[in-house]
């Protein structure tokens, strides 16, 4: 009896997840479908081509795009790893208020609307004298990448127990060894996943690059906006089909491998 | 010695002033002066004509209208993943998250695609002779992206507060004889409240701002208030406008933080 | 802080690859450009699709210059950014009304034409038609022109039983409704409203544009959606059955109806009131560093064969007497992309019509776009 009704209730579950799963990937379907499209228009099938996909390779506009967004996620995830490290570390060993006080100012990038951030650093750059391009995307992405270090750094910073750090230091290591032997390998899991962390918010990155790219650069999501009003080259679906295609395969690689114990 | 560790917040503390309080001051002063630099509350004032005004009251309803949705489609979701087996379970999470890897725009450009006219929804109508529809350019097409776009940010919170309730807190609740229904409602809908405020905002605050996806789905012919910020910066309109209607809309998100500091203090919403 | 959890959740499930995803980029990149060189470089700021790629990098391997190409979409997006000088561009390819506004604003500077002896190749017509917003030829060099009309579904009038249109006032038949497409952008938007009325798609006038403005409110229900270079795609889509479209995207529609062997035709009309003779040419903002190479550039792009090359990639008709020599006698008459010029007598090039007119512009739009 009970068996049958969680019978159900599991048809149901699956049912749901199924539909959700439909009404989240139909459009990554689609965008793969037109990929091979040999028509340009995205209503009308004109027969099966892989033209797209060498024409994406030949493109200097969408490999620079490219080079330009992976090479800013890099590079604002580093920094805004090195920052926000060194940051917690300094904001754990401070009283309350102060504590309060920076952790409030943390959270805003997090918290405001992406427009009012992209226009306030938009408005800034302008009167710092600061030329619009590459550097002022890649010092956005920083500023809005360094709370989620700190964000993660932090609860590992609390489960570190400062008696080792002091334990090492009573034992004769100063403490810049003391703390890469005993304190960092602590914390190293959260300043990774506040990299990743970081590298994603910085490669999904719209609006406030929107608002201060300059002369000369895109990142993909600003080459697909200025396409998509102009009517969208099916080379940008082979491209996005390559990427989809690309994580997919690493991480099922990174789910089904044998994987070790962290 | 801690003198010295808190050295360490110094380059944080000097970036953060100039690339957020700062950027964040030029707002107040560009939203509080005119073209000539004289002090002037027009540009907040604006907010009240009646091209702002429905603008505004739009925003709110689109956004309120998609939070809602989300969150009604997201518990159920978080509901089923929690009950999954543990290997099951991040496999299934796995899955949720893989299409937020793909670029946003074009997600939202593909559904474009779909919902249009000679769109592939409609050639599916066609097919089984049902009359077709119009759905894109209307303001069911921007809540219907917008739901899309940040159901997920519903989902994760809710997902992990989820998780966090203990099996024995239900198992008892349902020894002392409470239905389902009972169940939900004074078990479950409690304990997972701080999720559901932090999901609340993480879905409003981006839905009540989006200027890009009333863009690709309505057509250009809804105005939201995030259209209308950007236009005017973008377009070149008038920057001290732009600026005072960024501060009106600033409010709104000091409610949201406002809410979240209220009913999750300890981050039980987040992931952490 | 709403990304901060999915991407902590992809953190999680990810964290088994972590270390090893991260190679990814420093494999996967496959560098397109690299703009060095001291100063044998320069800043284009152009429109999007407005170039043969071929023809950037011709101009580099002759020249040894190498070419930052840069996108706007529109007129106003791009003049803010020249205004602020936060990106310093050499050369940008603005329209009319556009030009006279950096001009007034004393944005531009004057070219050097000793550098340009191709600019003989542009027609006289159109030198004569620059004069609308640049009096006495100094600062610009035409690069496109054409005109703005309405692009019609024959078979999907038929099935609602409207004839083909062919004036303005036709984009207000109930009939359409929800099949026309109309241009987002203010100007080319009140030009459709204030020509059906026969005014004058320069005005200021109170009166005028409060009419338009309650056209264009009382057609909106109509409308399908304002777009801009989406009209092209929809319409060969079969999305509408009618929309404003620029005459240069007629080439490339007439094609691809071809290629796709649909069962239906698109055809272009210019509406009997006039409408907006449209002129996109090149400028040299003054703050620009590379002037010379400014000047190279748009010789180069003067020369009959670069010219032809591009109107083959942009179809947009050329003012370039060279290259319109070189065409095929069935391009030469293809009307929808070089009208007859007695067809053009009621249009008008748009002028600029100062920042408190272009003001009332704007807030008439939202009106209407709130509407």
């Amino acid at each position: 009896m009970t068996r049958t009704k969680q019978l159900i209730r599991r048809v149901w579950q699956d049912f749901y997840l199924v539909i959700i799963m439909a009404f989240l990937y139909a459009p990554i379907v689609t965008m793969m479908v037109l990929s091979f499209n040999s028509s340009k228009s995205r209503t009308q099938w004109g027969g099966f081509t892989l033209d797209w996909y060498a024409q994406m390779f030949a493109s200097r506009n969408i490999m620079s795009a490219l080079h330009n967004t992976l090479l800013i996620a890099f590079l604002s995830a580093l920094i805004a790893t090195v920052i926000g490290t060194a940051a917690a570390i300094g904001i754990s060993s401070m009283k309350q208020v102060p504590k309060t006080l920076l952790m409030g100012i943390t959270n805003i990038p997090m918290l405001n609307a992406d427009i009012v951030t992209g226009i306030s650093l938009m408005l800034a750059f302008i009167a710092f004298g600061i030329s619009m391009g590459f550097k002022t995307i890649l010092i956005s992405h920083i500023t809005f990448n360094i709370p989620y270090v700190i964000l993660s750094v932090m609860p590992k910073l609390k489960q570190t127990s400062r008696s080792t750090y002091e334990a090492a230091m009573d034992l004769g290591a100063g403490p810049v060894y003391a703390f890469f032997k005993v304190v960092f390998p602590d914390i190293l899991p959260g300043v990774l996943s506040g990299f990743l962390l970081a590298f994603t918010m910085s490669l999904d990155d719209f609006i406030i690059t929107h608002f201060t790219r300059g002369a000369g650069i895109n990142t993909l999501s600003t080459l697909i906006y200025s396409e998509v009003r102009r009517g969208i080259r099916p080379s940008m679906y082979a491209l996005s089909t390559v990427i989809f295609l690309a994580v997919l395969a690493l991480l099922l690689v990174s789910n089904f491998a044998p994987r070790k114990k962290a | 010695m801690n003198n010295s560790k808190r050295l360490l917040a110094g380059p944080y503390l000097l970036w953060m002033t100039g690339f957020i309080i700062i950027p964040l001051i030029l707002i107040l002063y560009y939203g509080l002066t005119d073209r000539n630099g004289a002090f002037t509350l027009a540009n907040i004032t604006a907010i009240s004509t009646p091209e702002h005004m429905k603008a505004l009251w739009l925003s709110l309803v689109l956004s309120f209208v998609s939070t809602v949705i989300c969150l009604v489609l997201a518990y159920p979701l978080a509901m089923i993943l929690r009950h999954r087996g543990v290997g099951q379970k991040s496999f299934i999470v796995f899955i949720f998250i893989l299409p937020m890897w793909m670029n946003f725009l074009l997600r939202t450009l593909a559904w474009q695609t779909l919902l249009e006219k000679n769109g592939v929804i409609n050639g599916i109508l066609t097919m089984l002779h049902l009359p077709s529809q119009s759905l894109i350019n209307t303001p069911g097409a921007i809540i219907f992206g917008m739901v899309y776009n940040f159901l997920p940010f519903m989902v994760l919170p809710v997902y992990n507060v989820l998780c966090k309730i203990d099996d024995n807190t239900i198992n008892a609740a349902r020894d002392l004889g409470a239905s389902p229904f009972q169940t939900l409602i004074r078990i479950w809908l409690p304990l997972s409240f701080p999720g559901i405020v932090s999901g609340i905002t993480m879905v409003f605050v981006p839905a009540l701002t989006t200027f890009v996806i009333s863009n690709l789905l309505g057509g250009s012919k809804i105005l939201l208030i995030g259209n209308v910020i950007e236009q005017e910066f973008m377009k070149g309109s008038n920057w001290h406008q732009g600026s005072g209607l960024s501060l009106v809309l600033m409010i709104f998100i000091l409610i949201s933080m406002a809410l979240i500091a209220k009913y999750d203090k300890n981050g039980e919403g987040s992931a952490f | 802080m709403r990304k901060r959890m999915i991407a902590l959740s992809i953190v999680a499930v990810t964290a088994a690859f972590a270390l090893g995803g991260c190679g990814k980029t420093a494999s996967s990149q496959e560098s397109g450009s690299g703009a060095d060189g001291g100063s044998r470089e320069l800043y284009v700021y152009n429109w999007g699709e407005y170039i043969d790629e071929d023809v950037i990098t011709q101009f580099e391997e002759e020249t040894g210059i190498s070419v930052v190409y840069d996108l706007f979409e529109t007129n106003e997006e791009m003049y803010p950014i020249i205004e602020a000088g936060a990106v310093t561009y050499d050369v940008v390819c603005p329209s009319d009304y556009m030009i006279q506004k950096m001009l007034e604003n004393d944005l531009l500077a004057e070219i050097n034409f000793d550098n340009i002896p191709n600019v003989e190749q542009i027609d006289p017509d159109y030198i004569q038609m620059s004069r609308a917003f640049d009096p006495e030829n100094k600062y610009s060099v035409p690069y496109c022109w054409g005109t703005v009309g309405i692009l019609y579904n024959t078979k999907r009038l038929e099935e609602l039983g409207v004839e083909p249109p062919t004036r303005w006032a036709d984009l207000w038949d109930e009939r359409l409704s929800g099949e026309i497409l109309m241009q987002d952008s203010v100007r080319d938007a009140f030009m459709v409203a204030l020509k059906k009325d026969g005014h004058s798609m320069n005005t200021a006038d109170e009166a005028e544009l409060q009419q338009a403005k309650q056209a264009l409110i009382d057609q909106k229900p109509l409308v399908q959606a304002y777009v801009i270079d989406q009209v092209r795609d929809k319409m060969i889509g079969g999305e509408a059955a009618v929309g404003v479209i620029y005459s240069g995207e007629m080439l490339y529609v007439q094609e691809e109806v071809a290629d796709l062997g649909l069962d239906y035709t698109l055809e272009y009309v210019l509406p009997e009131e006039g409408t907006n003779l449209w002129l996109d040419s090149w400028v040299i903002p003054k703050n620009a560093a590379n002037k010379e190479n400014a000047e190279k550039w748009i010789d180069f792009l003067c020369r009959p064969e670069i010219a032809k090359a591009n109107f083959e990639y942009i179809t947009y008709p050329t003012p370039n007497k060279g290259a319109f020599e070189l065409l095929d006698e069935e391009l030469q008459n293809n009307k929808a992309v070089f009208p007859d010029k007695d067809k053009l007598v009621n249009s008008e090039v748009f002028s600029y019509l100062g920042d408190e007119t272009d003001a009332v512009y704007n807030n008439l739009w939202k009106e209407v776009k709130s509407n």
